[in-house]
């Protein structure tokens, strides 16, 4: 009988990461100037397959190594190290607009790794990978403590870096798709920053199934961070996408018990009814959801950039941008196809720079990148199911974004927003120079 | 851990005595960052330590705390100075003092000791391969050398360090003879094979084939001294022939990718296989911290018999650390007392800890290579010497001891027993070492590309 040829070694380094770390993969030992075909697989938490998939060349030595051999096509091509994990999509045949988003933050995120013989688009399971690892990657560092926060009248998550702190904090606010997002702040966690993750969008957060909550919602989840034991009072940052980064914007701005030391907005807009409360904000947006003038692409996917457009003159129709008191990121996204983020951005610069305070404003904007901005390496979609808050409807909704630069795009400007967090939460100032540790 | 419980009310009774305008300017509880990666990392992967945002040149103390299965603590701790940006590198920064010292990395992790007050004659070892072992990595303010526990770190990071990636299954092979452990990586195979023997301590001890397995190997732990009154130990050839076609025949494995892996009394064993036996040829051999001296005829002997047959050249160091190196000298130059090192066909790698107190490990290479040489299969053997190194040569980045305690096993004595070895020396032999393993295992055990012309994938 012949010999079965060996295995090739695949190695994956670290094999359990986070889910922001790079990961090396190389594979030794196959025959050299070989086809082969890399290829990554998600079983989500929701039971859809997600995958991508790589060609390479092995080299004389019969090595692959991701790190310095260029994809020649499949998923994503070029030197991309990461291209296994942020280029993933749905399998085929699997159902329509999906979204990738861990609920269970307390297990990681299993990858299946494989290699294959020549370069394949497809059928990989009908046929036997020459090799095969796990990596897992992970939201929660070892450590990290998940609290359930149902005190004072709200609803979230709290996450606890390891050590005795105390620790520089931040409120987590996601977008209109409501519900309880924790993997954000478990992720920033895990980098030093107690993060409350808000529920604000779900019904039962207000006690009421038509109204949304008020402003002293928010206010009573910042006093919250604001009085635990393990936080620095006077270190609270608001993280917001999308509709929670308006609503960061108008807090700052308006509120009296809300003083955040720095804020990061995601894919946002500031513009917003200012006089009323949240309600108010959305009972005006419900009016623009379903009017005639909503866009919807060819393959119709709703288009809601338009809707807050043009950006208004009237002051009363947006955020007074002149009179943000505090350092503000501002992560934008040039193809966002649900916000109207470039024109928001541009119209903030100009309020800010007529207001004498643009020194606190830093834009990032990024070309074909859509809305979703989220932590770096997990898949992007450019479209995919939201359900209505209100109405419970569900359509498809188009984000916006092209694969590469969308990803390239999440790499930096987490890498960024993490500099700027520890720039703002973390660095002694002037005032605390003299103090001993 | 109780003293948690009391850093938590620390700080709100600070909170709560400060009023609020003068909390900012006593803020002085804001944590520097401490960042360690990877946070979980397998036993032989480095770590990166970074501390940033202390006060310019500011003393600090890292250190590692370790609660062990068998209830110890472990730990480690080096003195280090913040550079002008207030930033400890643990790759680049120099500890001028502690368990560790000089530019070392992994120092917090290997130069690991009992912590003070502990029960002496400790040897950490991780039994369960199914779970990690956590280490607390904190940073102090200032060079504190005792009382940790008594202080309130700056910052505390929980690291995971496994035995075992992701996807390695882990089998029990209880056939009627053979008791040992299978590790498989994952992924369709085939793979290449070892049989994993460890020393005289006896038992079941798992976490070096599972790690082998995380490196793409097939690995079987074997225990053939059992350390339960009632099950006998198993020295007969015929055990390790078994338990090696267990491996070969393992529907996993490629057949003629088999190799034996033997620390101590386990080398003993694969050098008597590699040079004897007729069921079983292995591919390659490694060798650590052992002899090629036992006599040829008989089952290998039990540490203990030898203990019982030659107490009169057991020596004792000044801690009463029983020295069993003597044992085996003079090299006898009767060739029925040692194993025949001119019938060995395949390539051997030796590392040998020339601190080495508990076996003769320098002088048996010495006398082994000249039999090979007479021979002429001097070139199947690859020799590596560590000074400063001592018996127990093991997968990297854990701690050494120099003495622990040991059960010898027929009499049911406890000794401590000296292996040698000097902490830095002997963590830079295990790093050295271990790199060399795998390299030495992978070029023999896949076929190089001319040999298997024909080989399609």
């Amino acid at each position: 009988m012949t010999e079965r040829a060996p295995s090739p070694l695949l190695l994956i380094h670290p094999s359990r990461g986070l889910i922001d770390e790079k990961f090396s993969v190389i594979v030794q030992h196959l025959p050299p100037f070989i086809e082969i075909t890399l290829h990554a697989l998600i079983h989500s938490d929701d039971g859809d397959l997600w995958e991508a998939f790589g060609h390479y060349v092995s080299d004389a030595t019969g090595l692959v190594n991701v790190d310095s051999n260029a994809s020649l096509g499949g998923t994503y091509d070029g030197l991309e190290p990461m291209g296994l994990l942020w280029s993933m999509r749905p399998v085929p045949g699997s159902r329509l607009g999906l979204r990738l988003r861990k609920k269970e933050v307390n297990t990681p995120v299993v990858v299946t790794i494989s290699v294959y013989r020549g370069h394949m688009g497809q059928g990989f399971n009908e046929q036997t990978a020459l090799a095969s690892v796990v990596a897992e990657r992970w939201y929660m560092a070892p450590g990290v403590r998940r609290l359930d926060i149902t005190e004072a009248g709200v609803t979230g998550t709290l996450f606890l870096p390891s050590g005795p702190g105390p620790f520089p904090a931040l409120l987590d606010l996601w977008g209109g798709g409501g519900g309880l997002v924790e993997y954000r702040s478990a992720l920033l966690a895990s980098h030093g920053f107690a993060s409350l993750a808000l529920e604000y969008m779900t019904p039962r957060t207000s006690g009421d199934s038509t109204s949304h909550v008020g402003n002293e919602y928010f206010e009573a989840a910042f006093t919250l961070l604001k009085q635990h034991p393990q936080v620095c009072g006077d270190r609270i940052a608001i993280v917001g996408l999308s509709f929670g980064a308006s609503v960061a914007l108008g807090m700052a701005v308006y509120s009296t018990v809300i003083q955040p030391r720095c804020l990061v907005c995601v894919s946002c807009s500031h513009v917003q009814p200012v006089k009323g409360s949240l309600s108010d904000v959305f009972a005006d947006i419900s009016k623009y959801v379903h009017n005639i003038n909503t866009r919807y692409d060819e393959e119709n996917r709703v288009i809601w950039r338009d809707l807050l457009l043009p950006i208004p003159t009237d002051p009363t129709k947006k955020v007074d941008m002149g009179k943000l008191p505090c350092p503000v990121l501002l992560i934008v996204g040039e193809d966002d196809q649900n916000w109207p983020a470039t024109e928001s951005a541009e119209d903030m610069k100009q309020m800010m720079e007529k207001a004498g305070n643009s020194h606190l404003l830093t834009t990032l904007s990024y070309p074909g990148t859509g809305h979703l901005i989220e932590p770096p390496y997990s898949p992007h979609v450019r479209v995919s199911n939201f359900m209505m808050t209100q109405t419970r409807q569900k359509i498809l909704v188009l984000w916006g974004g092209d694969t590469a630069p969308h990803s390239h795009a999440q790499e930096d400007s987490w890498k960024k927003t993490i500099t700027f967090l520890e720039e703002h939460l973390y660095r002694t100032t002037s005032v605390t120079s003299q103090s001993q540790l | 851990m109780s003293t948690t419980v009391h850093m938590l009310w620390g700080v709100k009774d600070i909170r709560v005595l400060n009023s609020s305008s003068t909390l900012s300017s006593t803020m002085a509880t804001i944590s520097p960052l401490l960042s360690v990666k990877p946070t979980r990392g397998l036993v032989d992967e480095k770590i990166q330590i970074i501390v940033r945002n202390v006060p310019p040149r500011f003393p600090v103390t890292l250190h590692s705390l370790f609660h062990s299965e068998d209830k110890d603590y472990w730990e480690a701790f080096g003195h280090y100075t913040s550079d002008n940006r207030g930033t400890v590198t643990g790759t680049a920064h120099a500890s001028v003092g502690g368990t560790y010292e000089g530019t070392e990395p992994m120092g917090l992790l290997w130069s690991m000791h009992p912590a003070p007050g502990s029960r002496t004659g400790l040897r950490l070892r991780k039994m369960n391969v199914l779970t990690p072992m956590v280490v607390h990595i904190s940073v102090y303010s200032g060079h504190v050398t005792e009382g940790f526990s008594k202080q309130s770190p700056l910052a505390t990071v929980d690291i995971e360090r496994w035995y075992l990636a992701p996807g390695v299954r882990r089998i029990d092979i209880r056939d009627e003879e053979v008791k040992g452990t299978l590790f498989i990586p994952p992924g369709p195979g085939p793979f290449p094979g070892v049989l994993d023997l460890w020393g005289g301590g006896g038992g079941l001890v798992e976490y070096r084939s599972a790690l082998l397995a995380s490196h793409g190997f097939v690995s079987m732990a074997l225990e053939y001294i059992s350390t339960e009154k009632n099950r006998a130990s198993n020295l007969h050839i015929k055990y390790f022939e078994k338990a090696f076609r267990i491996v070969q025949e393992h529907p996993l494995v490629m057949k003629d990718s088999v190799a034996l892996f033997g620390l101590s009394l386990g080398t003993s064993i694969t050098l008597h296989m590699a040079a004897y036996s007729k069921a079983v040829s292995p591919r390659c051999c490694v060798c650590v911290s052992g002899s090629h001296v036992q006599p040829i005829n008989s089952p290998f002997k039990d540490v203990s018999e030898k203990f019982q047959e030659n107490r009169h050249k057991i020596r004792f160091d000044e801690e009463g650390g029983v020295i069993w190196k003597d044992i085996m000298l003079p090299i006898p130059t009767d060739p029925g007392l040692k194993v025949d090192m001119g019938r060995i066909k395949c390539p051997v790698i030796l590392i040998v800890g020339e601190d080495d107190q508990n076996l003769a490990a320098v002088e048996s290479a010495e006398d082994l290579t000249q039999m090979m040489r007479a021979a002429g299969n001097e070139h199947l053997l690859t020799t590596f010497r560590y000074p400063g190194a001592g018996h127990l040569i093991e997968p990297p980045y854990t701690p050494h001891v120099r003495a622990s305690k040991f059960m010898v096993h027929q009499t049911g004595e406890k000794v401590t027993m000296l292996w040698g070895g000097y902490p830095k020396p002997h963590a830079s032999a295990q790093e050295d070492s271990w790199e060399k393993i795998l390299r030495f295992l992978q070029q023999h055990l896949y076929p190089s590309q001319d040999s298997v012309p024909k080989a399609k994938l």
